[in-house]
Protein backbone atom coordinates (compact mmCIF):
# COMPACT_ATOMS: atom_id res chain seq x y z
CA UNK A 1 0.00 0.00 0.00
CA UNK A 2 1.35 3.43 -0.94
CA UNK A 3 2.15 5.74 1.95
CA UNK A 4 0.67 8.77 0.21
CA UNK A 5 -2.98 8.86 -0.87
CA UNK A 6 -2.97 8.31 -4.63
CA UNK A 7 -6.70 8.17 -5.42
CA UNK A 8 -8.03 10.60 -8.04
CA UNK A 9 -9.37 13.94 -6.88
CA UNK A 10 -13.11 14.40 -7.39
CA UNK A 11 -15.26 17.51 -7.03
CA UNK A 12 -16.95 18.24 -3.72
CA UNK A 13 -20.37 17.68 -5.25
CA UNK A 14 -19.38 14.31 -6.68
CA UNK A 15 -17.86 13.34 -3.33
CA UNK A 16 -21.01 14.12 -1.39
CA UNK A 17 -22.96 12.13 -3.94
CA UNK A 18 -20.65 9.11 -3.92
CA UNK A 19 -19.60 8.86 -0.28
CA UNK A 20 -21.36 6.40 2.01
CA UNK A 21 -21.20 5.60 5.70
CA UNK A 22 -17.87 3.74 5.56
CA UNK A 23 -14.96 4.23 7.92
CA UNK A 24 -11.92 5.76 6.27
CA UNK A 25 -9.65 8.72 5.64
CA UNK A 26 -9.94 11.70 3.32
CA UNK A 27 -8.10 14.72 2.02
CA UNK A 28 -9.58 18.07 1.03
CA UNK A 29 -7.78 20.30 -1.48
CA UNK A 30 -8.12 23.75 -3.04
CA UNK A 31 -8.51 24.33 -6.76
CA UNK A 32 -4.76 23.81 -7.26
CA UNK A 33 -5.02 20.41 -5.56
CA UNK A 34 -2.96 21.54 -2.59
CA UNK A 35 -3.99 19.46 0.42
CA UNK A 36 -5.70 21.76 2.93
CA UNK A 37 -7.09 19.22 5.39
CA UNK A 38 -6.68 15.55 6.25
CA UNK A 39 -9.47 13.89 8.21
CA UNK A 40 -10.94 10.54 9.09
CA UNK A 41 -14.30 8.94 9.70
CA UNK A 42 -13.95 6.82 12.81
CA UNK A 43 -16.10 4.70 15.05
CA UNK A 44 -17.97 7.70 16.41
CA UNK A 45 -18.89 9.20 13.02
CA UNK A 46 -22.64 9.26 12.62
CA UNK A 47 -22.61 8.52 8.89
CA UNK A 48 -18.98 7.68 8.31
CA UNK A 49 -17.09 9.41 5.50
CA UNK A 50 -20.28 11.00 4.16
CA UNK A 51 -20.97 13.01 7.31
CA UNK A 52 -17.32 13.74 8.15
CA UNK A 53 -16.54 15.12 4.68
CA UNK A 54 -19.80 17.10 4.66
CA UNK A 55 -18.98 18.61 8.06
CA UNK A 56 -15.45 19.54 6.96
CA UNK A 57 -16.73 21.11 3.74
CA UNK A 58 -19.16 23.26 5.72
CA UNK A 59 -16.27 24.67 7.73
CA UNK A 60 -14.01 25.55 4.81
CA UNK A 61 -15.29 27.44 1.80
CA UNK A 62 -12.12 27.25 -0.34
CA UNK A 63 -12.24 23.49 -0.88
CA UNK A 64 -12.62 22.34 -4.47
CA UNK A 65 -11.59 18.70 -4.45
CA UNK A 66 -11.86 15.59 -2.32
CA UNK A 67 -10.23 12.18 -2.33
CA UNK A 68 -10.78 9.37 0.11
CA UNK A 69 -9.82 5.84 1.05
CA UNK A 70 -12.16 3.39 2.74
CA UNK A 71 -10.32 1.61 5.53
CA UNK A 72 -11.03 0.17 8.94
CA UNK A 73 -7.45 1.10 9.90
CA UNK A 74 -8.51 4.76 9.81
CA UNK A 75 -6.65 5.62 13.00
CA UNK A 76 -3.18 4.55 11.88
CA UNK A 77 -3.77 5.60 8.25
CA UNK A 78 -4.80 9.10 9.36
CA UNK A 79 -1.58 9.50 11.32
CA UNK A 80 0.48 8.12 8.46
CA UNK A 81 -1.04 10.61 6.00
CA UNK A 82 -0.35 13.50 8.37
CA UNK A 83 3.26 12.36 8.88
CA UNK A 84 3.77 11.94 5.13
CA UNK A 85 2.41 15.46 4.57
CA UNK A 86 4.80 16.87 7.15
CA UNK A 87 7.66 14.95 5.51
CA UNK A 88 6.79 16.47 2.11
CA UNK A 89 5.89 20.02 3.19
CA UNK A 90 7.49 20.53 6.60
CA UNK A 91 4.13 21.49 8.01
CA UNK A 92 0.65 20.15 8.60
CA UNK A 93 -2.14 20.98 6.14
CA UNK A 94 -3.52 24.49 6.68
CA UNK A 95 -6.73 23.43 8.44
CA UNK A 96 -5.34 20.61 10.60
CA UNK A 97 -4.81 21.35 14.27
CA UNK A 98 -1.39 20.71 15.77
CA UNK A 99 -1.05 17.20 17.22
CA UNK A 100 1.89 15.13 18.39
CA UNK A 101 3.15 13.06 15.49
CA UNK A 102 6.02 10.74 14.81
CA UNK A 103 8.58 11.36 12.08
CA UNK A 104 8.28 9.59 8.77
CA UNK A 105 10.65 9.75 5.80
CA UNK A 106 8.83 7.84 3.06
CA UNK A 107 10.81 6.85 -0.03
CA UNK B 1 0.70 -23.76 49.23
CA UNK B 2 -1.25 -20.58 49.84
CA UNK B 3 -2.99 -19.30 46.71
CA UNK B 4 -4.06 -15.87 47.84
CA UNK B 5 -2.83 -12.32 47.50
CA UNK B 6 -0.99 -10.60 50.33
CA UNK B 7 -2.69 -7.70 52.08
CA UNK B 8 -0.44 -5.28 50.19
CA UNK B 9 -1.26 -6.89 46.84
CA UNK B 10 -5.00 -6.72 47.61
CA UNK B 11 -4.66 -3.05 48.49
CA UNK B 12 -2.62 -2.16 45.40
CA UNK B 13 -4.77 -4.09 42.91
CA UNK B 14 -7.90 -2.56 44.45
CA UNK B 15 -6.41 0.89 44.00
CA UNK B 16 -5.52 0.22 40.35
CA UNK B 17 -8.97 -1.27 39.67
CA UNK B 18 -10.61 1.86 41.07
CA UNK B 19 -8.29 4.05 38.97
CA UNK B 20 -9.20 2.18 35.78
CA UNK B 21 -12.93 2.26 36.45
CA UNK B 22 -13.20 5.82 37.76
CA UNK B 23 -10.54 7.62 35.73
CA UNK B 24 -9.82 5.74 32.50
CA UNK B 25 -13.15 4.20 31.46
CA UNK B 26 -15.15 7.49 31.72
CA UNK B 27 -12.60 9.26 29.48
CA UNK B 28 -12.92 6.51 26.88
CA UNK B 29 -16.61 7.28 26.43
CA UNK B 30 -15.60 10.44 24.56
CA UNK B 31 -12.64 9.03 22.65
CA UNK B 32 -12.65 7.40 19.24
CA UNK B 33 -13.08 3.64 19.78
CA UNK B 34 -9.65 3.05 18.22
CA UNK B 35 -7.88 5.84 20.11
CA UNK B 36 -4.55 5.10 21.77
CA UNK B 37 -3.82 8.45 23.42
CA UNK B 38 -5.45 10.71 25.97
CA UNK B 39 -5.62 14.48 25.60
CA UNK B 40 -2.36 15.88 27.06
CA UNK B 41 -4.17 17.62 29.94
CA UNK B 42 -5.94 14.39 30.94
CA UNK B 43 -2.72 12.43 30.67
CA UNK B 44 -0.78 14.89 32.84
CA UNK B 45 -3.53 14.89 35.45
CA UNK B 46 -3.60 11.10 35.63
CA UNK B 47 0.18 10.79 35.74
CA UNK B 48 0.05 13.00 38.83
CA UNK B 49 -2.46 10.56 40.33
CA UNK B 50 -0.34 7.50 39.66
CA UNK B 51 2.63 9.33 41.21
CA UNK B 52 0.50 10.04 44.30
CA UNK B 53 -0.43 6.34 44.36
CA UNK B 54 3.30 5.53 44.42
CA UNK B 55 2.94 3.42 41.30
CA UNK B 56 4.49 5.62 38.61
CA UNK B 57 7.39 3.98 36.81
CA UNK B 58 6.32 0.36 37.10
CA UNK B 59 9.19 -1.90 36.14
CA UNK B 60 11.87 0.60 37.12
CA UNK B 61 14.14 -0.87 39.82
CA UNK B 62 13.90 0.86 43.21
CA UNK B 63 17.55 2.01 43.00
CA UNK B 64 16.60 4.03 39.93
CA UNK B 65 13.57 5.62 41.60
CA UNK B 66 10.85 3.14 40.65
CA UNK B 67 8.32 1.60 43.05
CA UNK B 68 9.78 -1.35 44.92
CA UNK B 69 7.44 -3.97 43.49
CA UNK B 70 8.17 -7.60 42.64
CA UNK B 71 7.16 -9.21 39.35
CA UNK B 72 4.24 -11.07 40.97
CA UNK B 73 2.70 -7.80 42.16
CA UNK B 74 3.38 -6.00 38.88
CA UNK B 75 1.75 -8.91 37.04
CA UNK B 76 -1.35 -8.55 39.25
CA UNK B 77 -1.30 -4.81 38.51
CA UNK B 78 -0.94 -5.48 34.76
CA UNK B 79 -4.04 -7.69 34.90
CA UNK B 80 -5.99 -4.75 36.33
CA UNK B 81 -4.47 -2.11 34.06
CA UNK B 82 -5.67 -3.71 30.85
CA UNK B 83 -9.36 -3.83 31.82
CA UNK B 84 -10.54 -1.09 29.49
CA UNK B 85 -11.04 -0.59 25.75
CA UNK B 86 -7.46 0.34 24.85
CA UNK B 87 -6.04 -1.80 27.62
CA UNK B 88 -4.39 -4.51 25.57
CA UNK B 89 -1.85 -2.32 23.78
CA UNK B 90 -2.20 0.97 25.67
CA UNK B 91 -2.87 -0.03 29.29
CA UNK B 92 -4.09 3.08 31.13
CA UNK B 93 -2.72 5.07 28.17
CA UNK B 94 0.77 4.99 29.64
CA UNK B 95 -0.15 6.96 32.74
CA UNK B 96 1.79 4.54 34.95
CA UNK B 97 4.99 5.32 33.05
CA UNK B 98 7.33 2.41 32.56
CA UNK B 99 10.86 1.23 32.56
CA UNK B 100 11.39 1.89 28.87
CA UNK B 101 14.11 -0.39 27.60
CA UNK B 102 15.14 -2.52 30.56
CA UNK B 103 18.34 -3.55 28.76
CA UNK B 104 19.74 -0.08 29.48
CA UNK B 105 20.02 -0.91 33.17
CA UNK B 106 23.04 -2.95 32.06
CA UNK B 107 24.50 -0.08 30.01
CA UNK B 108 27.79 1.74 30.68
CA UNK B 109 27.66 4.81 32.93
CA UNK B 110 28.07 7.07 29.91
CA UNK B 111 25.22 5.32 28.07
CA UNK B 112 23.03 5.53 31.16
CA UNK B 113 23.61 9.30 31.39
CA UNK B 114 22.76 9.81 27.74
CA UNK B 115 19.86 7.37 27.31
CA UNK B 116 18.60 5.67 30.47
CA UNK B 117 18.24 8.56 32.88
CA UNK B 118 16.52 10.92 30.39
CA UNK B 119 14.14 8.03 29.58
CA UNK B 120 13.30 7.48 33.23
CA UNK B 121 12.67 11.23 33.59
CA UNK B 122 10.26 11.03 30.63
CA UNK B 123 12.50 13.22 28.44
CA UNK B 124 13.50 10.59 25.88
CA UNK B 125 11.84 7.61 24.25
CA UNK B 126 13.42 4.48 22.88
CA UNK B 127 12.40 1.61 20.62
CA UNK B 128 13.45 -2.04 20.38
CA UNK B 129 14.59 -2.99 16.88
CA UNK B 130 14.94 -6.73 16.47
CA UNK B 131 12.53 -8.17 13.86
CA UNK B 132 13.29 -7.93 10.17
CA UNK B 133 11.33 -8.68 6.99
CA UNK B 134 13.19 -12.00 6.93
CA UNK B 135 11.59 -13.05 10.23
CA UNK B 136 11.10 -12.23 13.86
CA UNK B 137 10.79 -15.57 15.63
CA UNK B 138 14.30 -16.75 14.87
CA UNK B 139 16.32 -13.55 15.17
CA UNK B 140 19.63 -15.38 15.48
CA UNK B 141 19.32 -16.51 11.88
CA UNK B 142 16.92 -13.94 10.45
CA UNK B 143 18.94 -10.81 11.21
CA UNK B 144 20.37 -9.59 7.93
CA UNK B 145 21.03 -5.99 8.93
CA UNK B 146 24.80 -5.70 8.80
CA UNK B 147 27.24 -3.64 10.84
CA UNK B 148 30.80 -3.24 9.60
CA UNK B 149 33.56 -1.68 11.64
CA UNK B 150 35.32 1.42 10.33
CA UNK B 151 37.83 2.67 12.89
CA UNK B 152 35.98 3.92 15.95
CA UNK B 153 32.66 3.66 14.16
CA UNK B 154 30.33 1.02 12.78
CA UNK B 155 28.41 1.40 9.53
CA UNK B 156 24.96 -0.17 9.63
CA UNK B 157 22.93 -1.06 6.55
CA UNK B 158 19.64 -2.93 6.40
CA UNK B 159 16.14 -2.62 7.79
CA UNK B 160 13.69 -3.62 10.47
CA UNK B 161 9.99 -4.43 10.39
CA UNK B 162 7.17 -4.50 12.98
CA UNK B 163 8.93 -1.90 15.14
CA UNK B 164 6.67 0.00 17.54
CA UNK B 165 7.37 3.58 18.53
CA UNK B 166 10.36 4.18 16.25
CA UNK B 167 8.75 7.21 14.61
CA UNK B 168 8.45 9.01 17.95
CA UNK B 169 11.65 7.73 19.53
CA UNK B 170 14.85 9.64 20.24
CA UNK B 171 16.94 6.47 20.12
CA UNK B 172 16.57 2.74 19.73
CA UNK B 173 18.29 -0.56 20.32
CA UNK B 174 19.13 -2.01 16.92
CA UNK B 175 20.40 -5.56 16.56
CA UNK B 176 22.76 -6.09 13.64
CA UNK B 177 24.94 -8.90 12.35
CA UNK B 178 28.59 -8.30 13.05
CA UNK B 179 29.83 -11.77 12.12
CA UNK B 180 28.03 -13.59 9.34
CA UNK B 181 29.45 -17.00 10.20
CA UNK B 182 28.61 -17.14 13.89
CA UNK B 183 24.80 -17.39 13.97
CA UNK B 184 23.44 -16.21 17.30
CA UNK B 185 27.00 -15.40 18.40
CA UNK B 186 27.42 -12.93 15.57
CA UNK B 187 24.78 -10.36 16.58
CA UNK B 188 25.53 -7.05 18.32
CA UNK B 189 23.18 -4.53 19.95
CA UNK B 190 23.73 -0.86 19.01
CA UNK B 191 22.16 2.21 20.60
CA UNK B 192 21.09 4.32 17.63
CA UNK B 193 20.03 7.98 17.68
CA UNK B 194 17.03 8.56 15.44
CA UNK B 195 18.36 11.92 14.24
CA UNK B 196 21.20 10.04 12.53
CA UNK B 197 21.06 10.94 8.80
CA UNK B 198 21.14 7.24 7.88
CA UNK B 199 18.04 6.42 9.95
CA UNK B 200 14.69 6.36 8.16
CA UNK B 201 11.14 5.44 9.21
CA UNK B 202 9.75 4.43 5.82
CA UNK B 203 6.12 3.62 6.58
CA UNK B 204 3.46 2.71 9.08
CA UNK B 205 2.54 -0.97 8.92
CA UNK B 206 -1.24 -1.14 9.18
CA UNK B 207 -2.54 -4.15 11.06
CA UNK B 208 -5.57 -5.20 13.07
CA UNK B 209 -4.11 -3.23 15.95
CA UNK B 210 -5.32 0.29 16.66
CA UNK B 211 -2.75 1.40 19.20
CA UNK B 212 1.02 1.60 18.95
CA UNK B 213 1.22 0.91 15.25
CA UNK B 214 4.28 -0.77 13.86
CA UNK B 215 6.74 0.84 11.46
CA UNK B 216 9.26 -0.23 8.85
CA UNK B 217 12.80 1.13 9.24
CA UNK B 218 15.66 1.48 6.81
CA UNK B 219 19.31 2.12 7.66
CA UNK B 220 21.53 3.60 4.96
CA UNK B 221 25.23 3.84 5.83
CA UNK B 222 24.23 4.72 9.37
CA UNK B 223 27.45 5.51 11.28
CA UNK B 224 27.37 4.61 14.97
CA UNK B 225 30.24 5.19 17.40
CA UNK B 226 31.79 2.08 18.92
CA UNK B 227 30.90 3.49 22.35
CA UNK B 228 27.23 3.01 21.47
CA UNK B 229 27.45 -0.77 21.56
CA UNK B 230 25.29 -2.11 24.37
CA UNK B 231 27.14 -4.95 26.05
CA UNK B 232 29.80 -6.61 23.94
CA UNK B 233 30.40 -7.17 20.25
CA UNK B 234 28.70 -10.41 19.11
CA UNK B 235 26.86 -10.77 22.46
CA UNK B 236 23.67 -8.98 21.42
CA UNK B 237 21.54 -12.07 21.10
CA UNK B 238 21.66 -12.72 24.85
CA UNK B 239 20.32 -9.18 25.41
CA UNK B 240 17.46 -9.82 22.99
CA UNK B 241 16.70 -13.25 24.36
CA UNK B 242 16.55 -12.10 27.98
CA UNK B 243 14.10 -9.37 27.06
CA UNK B 244 11.89 -11.74 25.07
CA UNK B 245 11.59 -14.18 27.97
CA UNK B 246 10.78 -11.59 30.63
CA UNK B 247 8.35 -9.70 28.39
CA UNK B 248 6.14 -12.78 28.02
CA UNK B 249 4.74 -12.46 31.55
CA UNK B 250 3.25 -8.93 31.36
CA UNK B 251 2.17 -9.78 27.80
CA UNK B 252 0.16 -12.70 29.19
CA UNK B 253 -1.18 -10.54 32.03
CA UNK B 254 -2.62 -7.99 29.59
CA UNK B 255 -4.57 -10.74 27.82
CA UNK B 256 -5.88 -11.99 31.14
CA UNK B 257 -7.16 -8.56 32.15
CA UNK B 258 -9.09 -8.19 28.94
CA UNK B 259 -10.53 -11.73 29.25
CA UNK B 260 -11.62 -11.02 32.83
CA UNK B 261 -13.33 -7.79 31.78
CA UNK B 262 -15.06 -9.43 28.80
CA UNK B 263 -16.35 -12.21 31.03
CA UNK B 264 -17.57 -9.66 33.59
CA UNK B 265 -19.49 -7.84 30.83
CA UNK B 266 -21.06 -11.11 29.65
CA UNK B 267 -22.05 -12.09 33.19
CA UNK B 268 -23.86 -8.76 33.58
CA UNK B 269 -25.52 -8.97 30.17
CA UNK B 270 -26.91 -12.47 29.84
CA UNK B 271 -29.35 -12.35 32.79
CA UNK B 272 -30.88 -9.15 31.34
CA UNK B 273 -31.11 -10.11 27.68
CA UNK B 274 -34.24 -12.13 26.86
CA UNK B 275 -34.83 -14.43 23.89
CA UNK B 276 -38.02 -16.40 23.28
CA UNK B 277 -39.39 -15.32 26.66
CA UNK B 278 -36.44 -16.28 28.85
CA UNK B 279 -33.13 -14.66 29.78
CA UNK B 280 -30.06 -15.78 27.87
CA UNK B 281 -28.55 -16.95 31.15
CA UNK B 282 -31.16 -19.73 31.35
CA UNK B 283 -29.84 -21.30 28.12
CA UNK B 284 -27.37 -24.11 28.56
CA UNK B 285 -25.46 -23.03 25.44
CA UNK B 286 -24.76 -19.68 27.11
CA UNK B 287 -23.99 -21.20 30.50
CA UNK B 288 -21.39 -23.47 28.96
CA UNK B 289 -19.71 -20.55 27.22
CA UNK B 290 -19.46 -18.77 30.57
CA UNK B 291 -18.11 -21.92 32.22
CA UNK B 292 -15.52 -22.44 29.50
CA UNK B 293 -14.50 -18.78 29.86
CA UNK B 294 -14.07 -19.15 33.60
CA UNK B 295 -11.90 -22.25 33.20
CA UNK B 296 -9.79 -20.58 30.51
CA UNK B 297 -9.25 -17.53 32.72
CA UNK B 298 -8.36 -19.55 35.82
CA UNK B 299 -5.91 -21.82 34.01
CA UNK B 300 -4.15 -18.93 32.33
CA UNK B 301 -4.05 -16.91 35.56
CA UNK B 302 -2.32 -19.62 37.57
CA UNK B 303 0.19 -20.41 34.85
CA UNK B 304 1.05 -16.71 34.48
CA UNK B 305 1.39 -16.14 38.21
CA UNK B 306 3.56 -19.24 38.57
CA UNK B 307 5.93 -17.84 35.95
CA UNK B 308 6.10 -14.53 37.85
CA UNK B 309 6.70 -16.33 41.15
CA UNK B 310 9.57 -18.35 39.67
CA UNK B 311 11.16 -15.19 38.26
CA UNK B 312 10.85 -13.47 41.65
CA UNK B 313 12.49 -16.48 43.34
CA UNK B 314 15.43 -16.25 40.99
CA UNK B 315 14.61 -19.63 39.42
CA UNK B 316 14.70 -20.39 35.71
CA UNK B 317 11.35 -19.34 34.27
CA UNK B 318 11.87 -19.70 30.53
CA UNK B 319 9.46 -22.63 30.23
CA UNK B 320 6.83 -21.08 32.52
CA UNK B 321 7.00 -17.70 30.73
CA UNK B 322 6.50 -19.43 27.37
CA UNK B 323 3.57 -21.41 28.80
CA UNK B 324 2.02 -18.22 30.22
CA UNK B 325 2.34 -16.42 26.90
CA UNK B 326 0.94 -19.39 24.97
CA UNK B 327 -1.97 -20.17 27.29
CA UNK B 328 -3.03 -16.59 28.12
CA UNK B 329 -3.04 -15.35 24.52
CA UNK B 330 -4.99 -18.36 23.26
CA UNK B 331 -7.39 -18.41 26.23
CA UNK B 332 -7.91 -14.65 25.94
CA UNK B 333 -8.84 -15.04 22.28
CA UNK B 334 -11.35 -17.77 23.04
CA UNK B 335 -12.94 -15.81 25.90
CA UNK B 336 -13.38 -12.63 23.86
CA UNK B 337 -14.76 -14.66 20.95
CA UNK B 338 -17.35 -16.39 23.16
CA UNK B 339 -18.35 -13.07 24.72
CA UNK B 340 -18.90 -11.57 21.28
CA UNK B 341 -21.13 -14.52 20.48
CA UNK B 342 -23.19 -13.94 23.63
CA UNK B 343 -23.61 -10.25 22.83
CA UNK B 344 -24.68 -11.00 19.24
CA UNK B 345 -24.75 -7.98 16.93
CA UNK B 346 -23.75 -5.63 19.72
CA UNK B 347 -20.61 -7.69 20.22
CA UNK B 348 -19.25 -6.85 16.77
CA UNK B 349 -20.21 -3.15 16.90
CA UNK B 350 -17.79 -0.41 17.92
CA UNK B 351 -20.27 0.56 20.66
CA UNK B 352 -18.59 -2.05 22.88
CA UNK B 353 -14.87 -2.72 23.33
CA UNK B 354 -15.25 -6.39 22.37
CA UNK B 355 -14.59 -5.85 18.65
CA UNK B 356 -11.34 -4.00 19.39
CA UNK B 357 -10.25 -6.69 21.85
CA UNK B 358 -11.13 -9.37 19.30
CA UNK B 359 -8.89 -7.76 16.65
CA UNK B 360 -6.04 -6.96 18.99
CA UNK B 361 -6.19 -10.28 20.84
CA UNK B 362 -5.65 -12.08 17.54
CA UNK B 363 -2.30 -10.35 17.21
CA UNK B 364 -1.27 -11.56 20.66
CA UNK B 365 -1.00 -15.14 19.38
CA UNK B 366 1.65 -13.92 16.94
CA UNK B 367 3.42 -10.98 18.61
CA UNK B 368 6.36 -11.58 20.99
CA UNK B 369 6.79 -15.05 19.50
CA UNK B 370 3.84 -16.99 18.04
CA UNK B 371 2.19 -19.90 19.84
CA UNK B 372 4.20 -22.40 17.79
CA UNK B 373 7.49 -20.83 18.90
CA UNK B 374 6.35 -20.92 22.54
CA UNK B 375 5.64 -24.66 22.11
CA UNK B 376 9.10 -25.01 20.58
CA UNK B 377 10.66 -23.24 23.59
CA UNK B 378 8.73 -25.46 26.01
CA UNK B 379 9.72 -28.62 24.09
CA UNK B 380 13.39 -27.59 24.22
CA UNK B 381 13.13 -27.02 27.96
CA UNK B 382 11.50 -30.44 28.40
CA UNK B 383 13.83 -32.38 26.13
CA UNK B 384 17.02 -30.49 26.87
CA UNK B 385 20.18 -30.14 24.85
CA UNK B 386 19.31 -33.02 22.52
CA UNK B 387 17.01 -30.68 20.58
CA UNK B 388 19.31 -27.67 20.34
Amino acid sequence: MAVRLTKDWITTGEALDRLKGNLGVFQLANAQHEVMFIGFAGGKSQFGLKSEVAAALEKHSDIAAVRFEITTAYHTRYRELLMAHVADHNTLPKYNEQITLGRLSPS
Amino acid sequence: MKLEMTQEQTLITGMVRKFVREEIVPLELNLDPDADELAPADRDRLVEKTREMGLYGLGIPAEYGGPDIDLMTSTLIAIEMSQHRAGLYAPCYGTFGGAGLAQLFEATDEQKEKYLFPTLRGEKRGFFGLSEPSGGSDPARAIQTKAERDGDQWIINGGKLWISGADKADYGLVFARTDKDKGRNGVTCFIVDTDNPGFHVRRVVHTLRSAHYATELQFEDMRIPHSNILGEVNKGFAIASQRLTRQRIPYAAGCLGVAIKAQEMALEYVPQRETFGAPLSSRQAIQWMLVDNEIDIKQATWITLEAAAKADNGESFRKEAAMAKLVATEAGGRVVDRCMQMFGGLGVAKDLPLERWFREMRIRRIGEGPSEVQRHVIARELLGESLR
